[in-house]
């Protein structure tokens, strides 16, 4: 079965995110009265499994691998199967 | 070990941009130099063959995902067994700027248990969220467990340069104070950013480049072979590289970070 997951990773609350901080104050700048900004990112990874248990465990076991770091990053999913 | 038998292996992958002048560096030294790709070692199983590993600086696989980890990964997958086996055997392993992202996301340091399968600790991007790049300085707080400072006196000032846009140290926030007590404890502390007057930072830019966590700027493993450091040694190795060489009037041969290099040359002279 084929599936798509898309992968949101973002930086932990408490850690300063010096990106989100610096797209805030632009934002600001441009009039907005913006209180706040946490950049994430987002991944789409296309893969083939058995089940959507087994797709649901292969991208956590990504995540924990490569794509987030657990010191810093936090994550979150959502898988679809492809027809 | 003679000097001049000795065998330092440098890798590079795609983006690494520091290798050829660590090369340079380390051949300065006396010792022999190789830059090879990631690829060829892996393929001719070479990594024995040598007796100091470095991962240089640069931006390996354009810094994407996090700095250091495609090619972290990269190790992980196909040369971690030689690898782990050239670091028990005691060999130096050295990783600068993105090497020590690397190694980082690699799980080698802090390695407070040997390799951990998920990094123990983080290089997030700099608090100032610009690329640093400008000499600093940093204080040697090693006790004498990491081998290749041990020509630097304790508590001594040096100078080097930074380049890079992650280089925030942190450890997971709920095990910070514990993990840094681990780091006292076995001594894996080794260069902290230091203010002109020579005390710590404590986070203040910009003598701390990048808001790093206890100022720290190099660590190595509790077995102290391992090290890993923002600063670049090989940019500060020759006297003409120092930022103030031309008002110096007669500038030094050399800079301090070949005492660095100088180190870890020294160590396999008396270890092998």
């Amino acid at each position: 079965m084929r599936f798509k997951a898309t992968v949101y990773v973002s930086l932990k609350r408490g850690y300063s995110d010096p990106e989100g901080e610096t797209t805030a104050r632009a934002l600001r700048g441009l009039g907005y009265s913006v209180s706040g900004v946490r950049v994430s990112k987002v991944y789409e990874v296309e893969l083939e499994a058995e089940s959507r248990e087994e797709a649901e465990r292969l991208v956590d076991e990504m995540c924990r691998r490569l794509l987030t770091n657990p010191t810093k990053d936090d994550y979150r999913f959502e898988i679809r199967e492809r027809g | 070990m003679r000097r001049s038998e000795i065998r330092v292996l440098i890798l590079r992958v795609g983006g690494t941009n520091c290798d050829r002048e660590t090369a340079l560096a380390f051949r300065d030294l006396g010792v022999e130099a190789e830059v090879v790709h990631t690829h060829r070692v892996i393929r001719e199983g070479s990594l024995p063959d040598y007796d100091v590993l470095v991962f240089p600086g640069g931006f390996s696989y354009g810094d994407y995902v996090r700095s250091g980890v495609i090619w972290a990964k990269l190790v992980e997958a196909y040369l971690l067994e030689d690898l782990m086996r050239f670091v028990e055997e005691g060999h130096p392993v050295i990783g600068i700027c993105n090497g020590f992202q690397l190694l980082v996301e690699l799980g080698l340091l802090p390695g407070f248990e040997g390799r951990s399968p998920y990094p123990e600790a983080a290089l997030a991007t700099n608090a100032s969220n610009v690329y640093e790049c400008r000499w600093v300085r940093l204080k040697n707080v090693n006790r004498g467990n990491c081998p290749f400072t041990r020509s630097i006196p304790r508590e001594a000032i040096i100078r080097m340069p930074v380049a890079h846009g992650e280089g925030r140290f942190l450890f997971p926030r709920e095990w910070e104070e514990e993990y840094l007590e681990r780091l006292y404890e076995k001594d894996q502390l080794v260069l902290r950013y230091v203010k002109p007057d020579g005390s710590f930072a404590e986070g203040e830019y910009p003598h701390n480049p990048n808001g790093s966590f206890h100022d720290i700027a190099g660590i190595c493993s509790p077995e102290g072979n391992v090290f890993g450091l923002m600063p670049h040694p090989e940019r500060a190795y020759y006297g003409w590289q120092l930022p103030d060489w031309t008002r110096m009037g007669r500038p030094p041969e050399y800079g301090d970070g070949r005492l660095i290099l100088e180190g870890i040359v020294e160590y396999v002279e008396r270890r092998f």
